[in-house]
């Protein structure tokens, strides 16, 4: 060892991705073997037997729709909501189920020196143990819904069209990462929190804040940054426009937009719509595929984008942590 | 007091090593070397500074100051080939409980990229050879601490380390199981493995390592094998009781002059405890003979890292109170 100072190397040796299919893998076969997520998976299950069956005794009187598939996972009746409801509510759940305590349950369990003590960087862990997550999420929910698919096919006797095939693949896809908002959300909580306890009641808090009082929250936020005082069309415009801004930042607005947006093909905005930009337009004709995936394409790069920033905050919070008690 | 060759056969080396978290100095600038094949300990009582030593040589935490060489690769910099090489028996290990003793091997395995037509074969030799052969298949959850251990053990062969560091291996463990473990450790440097220790059970370090380290408050204030260790602080290295009947003064100046004695205490109850530097019971025996007397009983007492440790940490913390 020579006394100077070496070179500094920028690079680290090696990739950060070593080891990252060993934990994926581990990760994954412990979520799918769990009591908890076959309790997860269950309640699923019940609520897309259940709102199917209900979607399809009404989908049978209009026969007629062209998008009689897209009708399986939008129609509810009275009491009992549409498919895409609960999914807005399960998604999160399941979730942040997922990944409360992949980090402070390494520590808890007193394995995570261990592991890290093997050839692999903090990096692997992390991003093993997200992907495992999402990966559940994405097995699971394929399978429920090629299940409301095959359902859907049987109650209803005619096969789904190729778009409607192609926009319910797409709102999986949607599905999957509004999932991700939440399992990367539940990670930094995991990564804070030495108690898993304590981190699945802040990621259920967050996501219930955001269910229930952003909405309110931002309507209140622009009434009293952008007040209308005379009481001129600009004005109130300009306050809607922030109204919509702020409620976009819950990952449960850009959800539901794009759930109307691709189920719903005739869907041509989500803010507001002024006359001017009508001219033309046959009220109530769908859109074809490419226009609605533009139009919910901000939305769903959103998602991802929350996504992705949470999952750096937990890798920077992971990195600095110690390994002792 | 350390006689190590040169850099090439030195398996971990420390220069300067210092850690620093918010206010407390958890490791102050430690210079230590271990030579390949070694078995170091390093002894000390608890937050001394020995697990985030050991975790600064795994790159498992960024030093402040000072740099670490293992292999000579720089944990900070090389992790993937300083992890691969050396293995790592936490403190407190811990297993996925529900997972069998095999499985849990298994993602060791992987982590270490090690192809299922190598690990497989691995995995049973280990087990085998920690004697959990039988349990290969239960969940960890129905082991027992001692059982752990082992399986901790085994976890450690399965990448064929160059060195393994153990932190503790034998806290909680009941004597039987505590001695076996010694074995275990033994058989290990038999095959040329180095192993670097921690511990505060003294009698243990003692009977496994070649040389020791002794740590307070983030400094090492002592280094040597345990009888250096003994003759530095305790005065001698041995100390020889010599059972006799006969005048008293004469056998003590007797005993006292010869070579290697360092002190001679005549206790109330006629014994003469000559403490010296090395085994001197042959010469102690013709000395009291010689001067008349009548040799009654005569015994020696290894040298006790117990009896360094107490008086080293009295003295220690005498010095820092006064």
């Amino acid at each position: 060892m020579s006394a100077q100072a070496e070179p500094i190397r920028v690079k680290r040796e090696g990739s950060p991705f070593t080891g990252l299919w060993a934990v994926v893998g581990k990760d994954m076969a412990d979520h799918l073997t769990s009591a908890r997520m076959r309790i997860l998976d269950a309640l699923i299950l019940i609520t897309a037997l259940g709102t199917v069956y209900v979607a399809t005794e009404n989908l049978r009187q209009a026969a007629d729709d062209r998008f009689l598939f897209l009708k399986l996972f939008t129609t509810g009746q009275g009491a009992v909501p549409a498919f895409v409801g609960f999914l807005g509510i399960l998604v999160p759940l399941v979730a942040i189920s997922l990944a409360f305590d992949a980090v402070n349950g390494e520590f808890n369990q007193r394995t995570l020196a261990r592991v890290l003590s093997q050839p692999i960087y903090r990096d692997a862990l992390l991003l093993g143990k997200f992907l495992a997550g999402l990966f559940t999420l994405a097995l699971v929910m394929t399978a429920i819904f090629l299940l409301i698919m095959g359902l859907g096919i049987l109650r209803l006797g005619i096969p789904p069209t190729g778009e409607e095939v192609a926009r319910i693949i797409l709102f999986l896809i949607a599905t999957i990462f509004y999932g991700g908002v939440w399992l990367a959300l539940a990670l930094v909580f995991s990564t804070i929190s030495r108690q898993p306890a304590t981190a699945a009641l802040a990621s259920l808090s967050v996501w219930l804040f955001f269910l229930i009082f952003w909405g309110i929250l931002t309507s209140l936020v622009a009434q009293s940054l952008r007040p209308v005082r005379i009481g001129m069309l600009e004005e109130v415009i300009r306050q809607a426009e922030l109204a919509i801004g702020l409620a976009r930042v819950s990952p449960n607005t850009l959800f539901v937009e794009i759930t109307v947006g691709l189920l719903q093909p005739a869907t041509r905005s989500f803010g507001m719509i002024l006359p001017s930009q009508l001219s033309g337009a046959l009220l109530g004709a769908p859109l074809p595929l490419g226009q609605s995936v533009q139009l919910i394409w901000p939305q769903l790069t959103a998602l991802i984008a929350e996504t992705i920033l949470l999952f750096a905050l937990a890798y920077v919070l992971f990195q600095r942590q110690e390994i002792r008690a | 007091m350390n006689d190590i060759g040169d850099r090439s056969t030195l398996a971990i080396e420390t220069r300067g090593l210092t850690k620093r978290y918010d206010d407390t100095l958890a490791v102050d600038n430690l210079d230590l070397k271990v030579a390949q094949g070694e078995v170091f300990g390093l002894l000390g009582p608890n937050g001394s500074g020995k697990t985030t030593t050991i975790l600064m040589m795994l790159g498992l935490t960024e030093p402040t100051d000072g740099q670490v060489r293992v292999l000579d690769f720089d944990p900070a910099r090389q992790p993937l080939s300083v992890k691969s090489r050396v293995g790592y028996l936490p403190d407190q290990i811990g297993f996925y409980d529900d997972l069998t003793a095999r499985q849990n091997l298994t993602y060791i395995a992987k982590l270490n990229g090690i192809r299922r037509s190598d690990y497989e074969q691995r995995i049973t030799d280990a087990l085998e050879r920690v004697g959990l052969g039988d349990n290969a298949d239960q969940p960890v959850k129905t082991f027992s601490r001692g059982m752990r251990q082992r399986l901790g053990v085994a976890d450690l062969l399965i990448k064929r380390p160059a060195i393994m560091i153990m932190d503790e291996p034998t806290l909680g463990l009941d004597p039987e199981a505590a001695r076996d473990f010694l074995n275990v450790i033994r058989g290990f440097k038999e095959e040329g493995i180095t192993i670097l220790l921690s511990s505060h059970l003294l009698y243990q370090v003692q009977a496994v390592c070649d040389r020791v380290g002794l740590f307070h408050r983030g400094r090492m204030m002592l280094e040597g094998s345990v009888r250096e260790l003994a003759q530095h602080v305790l005065g001698g290295g041995y100390r020889v009781l010599v059972g006799a009947r006969g005048p008293a003064d004469a056998l003590e100046q007797a005993l006292a002059a010869l070579p290697h004695a360092l002190t001679v205490e005549h206790n109330q109850n006629g014994t003469y405890v000559v403490a010296a530097d090395e085994d001197i019971r042959t010469q102690a025996a013709r000395a009291v003979i010689q001067a008349g007397g009548e040799l009654v009983s005569l015994s020696m007492e290894e040298p006790n890292l117990d009896d360094v440790y107490a008086t080293y940490f009295r003295e220690v913390e005498h010095e820092r109170t006064s």
